[in-house]
């Protein structure tokens, strides 16, 4: 908290030296910072101590004499002395190693943790030659799977508990626990309820012996053959730190690192979904990477050379001339992202250029709002959240904001439908899809479609006290308060949520938004122009012209159509309808809400060029596919939600004949005839250092001297630290991290601009649209977003892909038994836009008069994204009716 | 030596039924109490130095006195006797719940808590069924529920039954169950009930036969308990007699005026070792307690004057093994007893009790090695490093620190029977 | 759909409605829950779990660490002889290894009949009338061979049966009072005797 800002100095005497220590740190911790490494392996950085392993155990000195205390459970008080090295420490060190050797297995040479392990290191650091036991060990059946993804191995636990408390504190559901008692503790997930957090993966990542070892590395390699490369997870937006692994150019695993961001946790579809890459290492199949470039030849797509695909491409460009519509880039990199905005709006000259596929906000929101970091949720007076599930679509913020709640901090949540969030809310308001304006409203204290709210059939969604709490909770005026907000509901005009947004904005003019949108580049993408009516560096197109104008050749002057704009213009023939498509990494026949308009769109477009990294449902439907880098393969630089600019470094090498993003659009300019002037990733920094304002003073070498936590942008407005030492107990597996100080003082660091214009863009925000009153017969609908969907990498992983789940609709109970169907009935639930059979499911917590649906899972009779069918990107809301069959 | 406290109503069947309760006194002394102020009681409780009956021997006044500053939100029965040999607060939850019950709302009161818990252990299926049934009465009667006899003070009593743990006696193990958790006892510091206890508020724990005491000490006087006994030993105890004894069961004895030999050999109380058998080793207070030889049989059954002699009176349990018995068996079955226990948290206690009880079972049993008999020793030292008295411990609770006792008293006392015991491939000396 | 019997779960409710936090409740549910289905099913688990609100995990995370809660089904007499050092010095062994022949079970085992479930306990606190044995909870008072025999006999006849009652050691627990004081009064109330204990404390200055 605010007022606990200011460290307090503690001196004490660590082995004859003095020693300082913050207010607050724990003795291990303090005699860490200070070089003095104390054994542990129940203590972990990032959790709560338990002082139960007793391996950290120091003497210390009291008025009877010396006594051993572990360390990681004492905060050290002035004049306190303490030793870590004395007779007494080392008899207790033997001691515990012993101990814990006595039943455990000698199984090192078959086990995974074999030569990163805590246990092996320990022993050999600090522990006894020989063991005395000669008894017999326990024995339990071994392994054993707790998950899909997961297995346990009772033999070797150590009985620390870091696995279990990661479940309960951080994960916040606690799956798996400790069973039994004495030397027969063992950890157990509920017999019919396995280790399905999605978290699980950091377990063993944890754990400081081979007990819990996970099922895509199990036997694949010994670390001591890996290579590493620090790098930045591309999975979701919030862009984890990782260690990736691999040996003879095949991606093995991916280990979280400690960091500012993200606290060394990954997600499992971070963590697995490496397997998108370069495949399982354990499996036949190979990942449907695309490996050539492709033509569309009689009808059927077969493999060509790139320079046959360039001229094609290009032919069709040019007969297009500006008539293009470019879709996607947001998961490409920064320096990817303003090859193809340069390529697209400064060489071919359209602006219907957009990385957002109707599914996230608009960018003048983005911009816009005042900005937050991550790490202000350490230090918020309060969160206010408006989004999908974050535990779905940006796991490890909701472990951040986890942390947040456990520290006392009040969250407000406003949401379509109880999920993690709202166990650890303070107060937590249910609205209804359309509705979220108007409860904005009332947070705000302006009552005036309170009544409208009230008069729906089914009542009103919230409880007025938790109206009442939520209002007290917010500061005044905002001092402190976070807000995230996220497209809450792909079935709803994504305008509601910024309207909401923007009102927000405007009643507690101190706060600070991060804006939750998913995709792992959309930040950098937005930010490097890929959107119409803005140039890179979030500069609008008039701001721009002079900006631009010596080094682009041309600049456009009007703004251009959106995803949606276009794909309708094309669907219903309208002039100024793009006739050549370019998709960047895109798959809008799966991930556009709109599954109707983005079938029509695509089929009406002159040429369809695609730049994917994986074969997918609008790979397909192509006139030319161009095989593209995806992660852990490329070079440069990525962009989180928060605006942090971090560096992605090449693991392995591409495949096949794929280019890196950067490199097509150079390439395609050549066959255009233009020239992009850039021929290094390090050449396209300096140009966006140069002319884009948001990144002024990011250089390379800037990046390269900070952490792997990168720097936010505008340079300055955060503080930049260099590379921190890692403790090797804490995210066993990594191989050390350099430290590296920063080099430079703060205070010398280059200025970034600082964030202007806000007002002007949150005013062109449109104001919500009135909603349609409620039909009597009809639910409205949320669809949001799952962690394990029908996505490339998810597909495309054999460990993740049988965790996806079937489509089915969740409802209240009392919509069911209006129907006279049992929870599991197929039933058929039909929009405007189409109809759709799926299982529908009995859910007490789904708000009364709405449905909730995942997007992007599959039905028994329609493949794909069965949600997209239902909704029509024209209708502000959806609604459905729920019929028998 | 015949003055009974707690022990009163010993002679009717009926004990335990208000009928019997009321009309030997039952809810007197609450009633005095309710009369006083709360600070009154407390003093009354500290002029009686009433030492905790527990185990542990914590003045109960003084305990309380902590929480006088800061105010408690809790008391806490601790009612989970499971130390071996340990029977006397059975027979007072058995034979005498309004005793008990009247002695906690006196408890309560002196506090000014309005919630309390009776935890007994659960294998006690009659005693849950009798406190159960004295609660119930007990508020019917006016003795508990909202403004308790026209006082004006409220509370609410609950009894909660344990599942079969010895940990749990451990107050912040006891605290651990009662929240519906394992039972893993708290570090202390910061843990201390007083401070942080159930639910993170600050509690009292007080031992059954603690509390059971209350309504005489307020019907009669602190001073008049403090009469009985001797220095910071007053008033009467229970002692729990088992083992080679002709008679063995509870006895309430004034304390430190008898001695272990009184209770032993008097013929109204131990009558003497079994067959005339000599004593060989005594178990004082509890197996966490260092062993008694027959030299020993003249201490005074004191608190102060057990630990001058390095050991405990503890629960008040006292175990007499005669010339016929095996010590290395003794230290085997008390040593399994705490491995089967150990709640398995912290690494010497969860590893060393098993090792130890491996290792004492292939000296008992056959396979024992000259090297064991030593290893013992360096294990125990590993728990409780120096084997000092009261020790010292690498562990969360003392329960560790507890499990060298048995091993170290009867290695120190009879180390030829443990050397026999290699030679022979095992015990010789039946059981 | 409650795995309970509309009678237990109301005690069950009940019984969570005592305590200031609903986990407290966990283990007495657990002894209900025996006392209806002889041991811990999967189903009573998770019903307990939603109940107290917790999961099914900690449910049996923290039943398996007691003694009296078992996950497994048991017979229906279960036979607890104890051999820690009082009864061991008693001949507590003697009478386990005796009850493994005259039962034809091993020690933690369950006769084939489903009769019987014999467990070796640790102190049960009734040491002057050792070996002590229990059945259901329920001390027995068998210290000889002879009378062990007797007793099981009788129960495997079907006799005893007000004796010792089914397992489930609240079986006959019965409280008739909910909470008496509400918490707005246990707060009113506390505030009150501070009061008054400050203005106590002033006056004895």
């Amino acid at each position: 908290m605010a007022d606990d800002a200011t460290p307090v100095t503690i001196r004490f005497t660590l082995d004859g030296r003095e020693v300082e220590a913050n207010k607050g740190e724990m003795l291990i911790a303090a005699a860490e910072r200070s070089g003095t490494y104390i054994p542990r392996f129940c203590y972990h950085p990032r959790m709560e101590p338990v002082g139960v392993c007793r391996m950290c155990l120091v003497e210390v000195e009291g008025p009877r004499g010396t006594t051993l205390m572990p360390s990681c459970y004492i905060a050290p008080s002035d004049g306190m002395v303490v030793r870590t090295d004395s007779e007494k420490v080392k008899k207790a060190q033997d001691g515990v190693l012993e101990f814990l050797l006595a039943n455990h297995p000698l199984d090192c040479p078959v086990c995974d943790k074999g030569g990163e392990c805590p246990l092996q290191d320990q022993t050999l650091a600090y522990g006894p030659g020989e063991s005395r036991f000669i008894e017999e060990k326990r024995h339990f059946e071994k392994p054993v799977p707790i998950s899909d993804l997961v297995l346990l191995d009772r033999e070797r636990c150590i009985q620390c508990s870091r696995c279990t408390r990661f479940a309960a504190e951080v994960a916040g559901e606690a799956q798996i626990t400790f069973s039994g008692r004495g030397d027969l503790v063992e950890v157990a997930p509920f017999p019919t309820e396995p280790f399905t957090s999605h978290f699980s993966g950091n377990t063993v990542q944890i754990c400081p012996v081979g007990a819990l070892t996970a099922k895509p590395y199990r036997f694949a390699a010994r670390p001591w053959d890996l290579d590493q490369a620090e790098s930045t997870c591309t999975g979701c937006s919030v862009g984890c730190r990782v260690a990736v692994q691999s040996s003879q150019d095949r991606l093995t695993r991916v280990l979280g690192v400690d960091g500012e961001v993200s606290h060394g946790w990954l997600c499992d579809k971070g963590r697995f979904g490496f397997e998108a890459v370069t495949g399982a290492h354990d499996a036949d199949s190979e990942p449907g990477r695309v490996t050539s470039p492709m033509l569309k030849k009689n009808g059927e797509l077969v493999p060509v050379t790139w320079s046959e695909a360039l001229s094609a491409a290009a032919a069709a460009l040019s007969t297009a001339g500006s008539a293009v519509g470019v879709i996607g880039g947001a998961q490409f990199t920064n320096e990817g992202a303003y090859a193809w905005a340069k390529l697209a709006k400064g060489i071919i000259g359209t602006d219907s250029v957009d990385a957002q596929l109707n599914d996230g906000l608009p960018a003048a929101l983005v911009f816009g709002l005042p900005a937050a970091t991550i790490l202000d949720l350490d230090t918020a007076s309060a969160v206010l959240t408006i989004t999908g599930d974050l535990s779905e679509e940006l796991p490890v913020l909701f472990l951040r904001l986890r942390e947040a709640a456990h520290r006392g901090t009040p969250i407000v949540q406003i949401h379509q439908h109880p999920d993690s969030v709202t166990s650890i809310a303070h107060s937590a308001l249910a609205v209804r899809s359309g509705d979220t304006d108007a409860v904005v409203r009332m947070l705000c204290g302006d009552d005036v479609q309170a009544a409208q709210l009230r008069n729906h059939p089914e009542g009103l969604s919230f409880d007025p006290a938790a109206l009442e709490a939520a209002k007290a909770a917010l500061p005044h005026g905002g001092k402190g308060l976070v807000v995230i907000v996220g497209r809450e509901n792909l079935a709803e005009d994504g305008t509601l949520t910024a309207a909401a947004a923007k009102r927000i904005a405007a009643a507690f003019p101190e706060a600070t938004f991060l804006v939750g949108l998913r995709r792992a580049n959309v930040r950098g993408a937005l930010d490097l122009g890929l959107t119409p009516g803005f140039l890179p560096g979030r500069v609008t197109l008039a701001e721009g012209q002079s900006r631009y104008a010596g080094t682009w050749a041309t600049i456009p002057s009007a703004t251009g159509l959106s995803t949606v704009e276009q794909l309708r213009a094309l669907a219903t023939g309208a002039a100024g309808a793009p006739s050549v498509l370019v998709l960047l990494g895109a798959d809008p026949l799966t991930d556009l809400p709109d599954g109707a308009l983005a079938a029509a769109g695509l089929a009406k477009a002159t040429t369809t060029i695609v730049v994917s990294g994986h074969h997918t449902a609008t790979t397909a439907q192509a006139d030319i596919v161009l095989p593209v880098t995806v992660a852990n393969e490329r070079t440069g630089t990525t962009t989180n939600v928060e605006g942090r600019v971090s560096v992605l470094a090449p693991a392995v090498a591409a495949p096949g004949q794929a280019w890196s993003d950067w490199t097509i659009a150079a390439a395609l300019a050549d066959a255009l005839g233009a020239d992009l002037g850039l021929e290094t990733v390090d050449a396209f920094a300096a140009e966006i250092a140069a002319l884009a304002p948001s990144h002024r003073g990011l250089s390379a070498q800037l990046l390269a001297g900070a952490s792997g936590d990168g720097i936010i942008i505008p340079v300055g407005s955060s503080p930049i630290h260099g590379a921190q030492p890692l403790d090797p107990t804490a995210f066993p597996g990594v191989k050390a991290v350099t430290a590296r100080p920063l080099g430079m003082e703060q205070a010398s660091l280059p200025e970034g601009a600082p964030a202007s214009g806000g007002a002007a863009l949150l005013a062109a925000i449109p104001e919500a649209v009135s909603m349609p009153g409620p039909d009597g017969y009809a639910l409205r609908l949320t669809v949001q977003r799952r962690l394990y969907d029908g996505g490339a990498t998810v597909t495309n992983s054999p460990s993740l892909a049988p965790l996806v789940d079937g489509a089915t609709v969740k409802v209240h109970p009392s919509a069911l038994d209006r129907l006279g169907v049992a929870s599991g009935t197929v039933v058929r639930l039909r929009s405007a836009a189409a109809h759709l059979d799926l299982p529908a499911i009995s859910d007490k917590t789904v708000i009364k008069g709405t449905a909730v649906l995942s997007f992007n899972h599959a039905t028994a009779d329609h493949a794909g994204n069965a949600a997209a069918s239902l909704i029509d990107a024209s209708a502000v809301v959806t609604d459905v009716r729920m019929e028998t069959r | 030596m015949s003055t009974t406290i707690v022990t009163a109503r010993r002679a009717f069947d009926d004990s335990f039924t208000i009928e019997r309760a009321l009309a030997t006194g039952a809810y007197e002394g609450l009633k005095k109490a309710l009369s006083m102020t709360p600070e009154a009681v407390c003093a009354e409780v500290d002029a009686a130095s009433l030492l905790g009956r527990g185990g542990a021997g914590f003045p109960a006044g003084r305990k309380w006195s902590m929480l006088r500053k800061n105010p408690t939100t809790y008391l806490v029965i601790n009612g989970d006797e499971s130390e071996p040999a340990t029977f006397k607060d059975h027979y007072l939850i058995e034979r005498d719940p309004h005793q008990l019950v009247e002695g906690v709302i006196i408890a309560a009161y002196a506090l000014q808590v309005t919630q309390a818990f009776i935890f007994i252990r659960g294998e006690f299926a009659l005693g849950l069924e009798r406190v159960t049934q004295a609660i119930n009465e007990a508020y019917a009667h006016g003795a508990l529920g909202r403004n308790i006899f026209g006082s004006g003070f409220s509370l609410d009593l609950v009894v909660h039954p344990g599942a079969g743990a010895y940990i749990c006696g451990e107050e912040t193990a006891l605290l651990e169950s009662l929240e519906g958790k394992r039972g893993f006892p708290r570090i202390k510091p910061p843990f201390f009930p007083a401070a942080i206890g159930l639910y993170g508020e600050p509690t009292v724990v007080n031992n059954v036969e603690t509390v059971s005491n209350l309504p005489w000490i307020v019907s009669n006087g602190g001073a008049a308990f403090a009469a009985l006994g001797e220095g910071r030993s007053t008033g009467t105890r229970l002692f729990a007699l088992s083992g080679d004894v002709e008679h063995p069961g509870v006895f309430e004895v004034e304390m430190v005026k008898s001695t272990f030999r009184d209770l032993i050999e008097r013929p109204e109380l131990g009558g003497g070792v079994r067959g005339g058998k000599a004593v060989k080793a005594i178990i004082p207070g509890g197996v966490s307690a260092p062993w008694f030889f027959p030299e020993d049989l003249d201490t005074p059954l004191g608190q102060d004057e057990v630990a001058a002699k390095n050991s405990m009176l503890g629960s008040g349990s006292i175990v007499v093994m005669d010339e016929t018995r095996c010590m290395v068996r003794a230290a085997w079955r008390i040593t399994k007893f705490f491995s089967r226990e150990s709640c398995g948290q912290c690494t010497p206690c969860r590893e060393g009790s098993g090792w130890l009880e491996r290792v004492l079972y292939r000296l008992e049993h056959g396979g024992g090695r000259m090297e064991d008999v030593d290893l013992l020793l360096d294990l125990c030292d590993n728990i409780a490093p120096g084997l000092t008295w009261p020790p010292q411990q690498t562990t969360i609770c003392v329960l560790g620190p507890s499990i060298p006792s048995s091993i170290h008293s009867a290695i120190s006392r009879f180390r030829e029977e443990f050397i026999a015991h290699v030679h022979d491939g095992g015990c010789r000396h039946g059981r | 759909m409650s795995h309970f019997s509309p009678a237990l779960r109301a005690k069950a409710e009940a019984t969570v409605a005592l305590y200031p936090k609903k986990r407290s409740a966990l283990i007495p549910l657990c002894h209900l829950a025996q006392g209806q289905d002889g041991y811990l099913t999967e189903a009573a688990m998770v019903e307990i779990g939603e109940l107290c609100e917790v999961t099914a995990a900690e449910v049996r995370g923290t039943a398996t660490f007691y003694d009296m809660l078992h996950t497994d089904p048991v017979g229906k007499y279960v036979v607890g002889i104890c051999t820690n050092i009082a009864c061991m010095l008693a001949g507590g062994d003697d009478l386990l290894e005796h009850a493994e022949q005259r039962l034809g079970c091993a020690v933690g085992g369950t006769t084939t009949d489903g009769l019987f479930t014999l467990e070796e306990t640790e102190c049960l606190a009734d040491c002057d009338i050792a070996p002590c044995v229990q059945v259901n909870h329920r001390f027995v008072r068998t210290t000889t061979p002879e009378a062990l025999d007797a007793l099981l006999d009788e129960l495997a006849a079907g006799g005893r049966v007000d004796e010792i009652p089914s397992h489930g050691t609240l079986i006959r627990v019965e409280r008739t009072v909910g909470l008496q004081v509400p918490k707005d009064v246990i707060a009113e109330e506390r505030a009150a005797a501070g009061a008054a204990q400050a203005v106590r404390m002033e006056g004895s200055k």
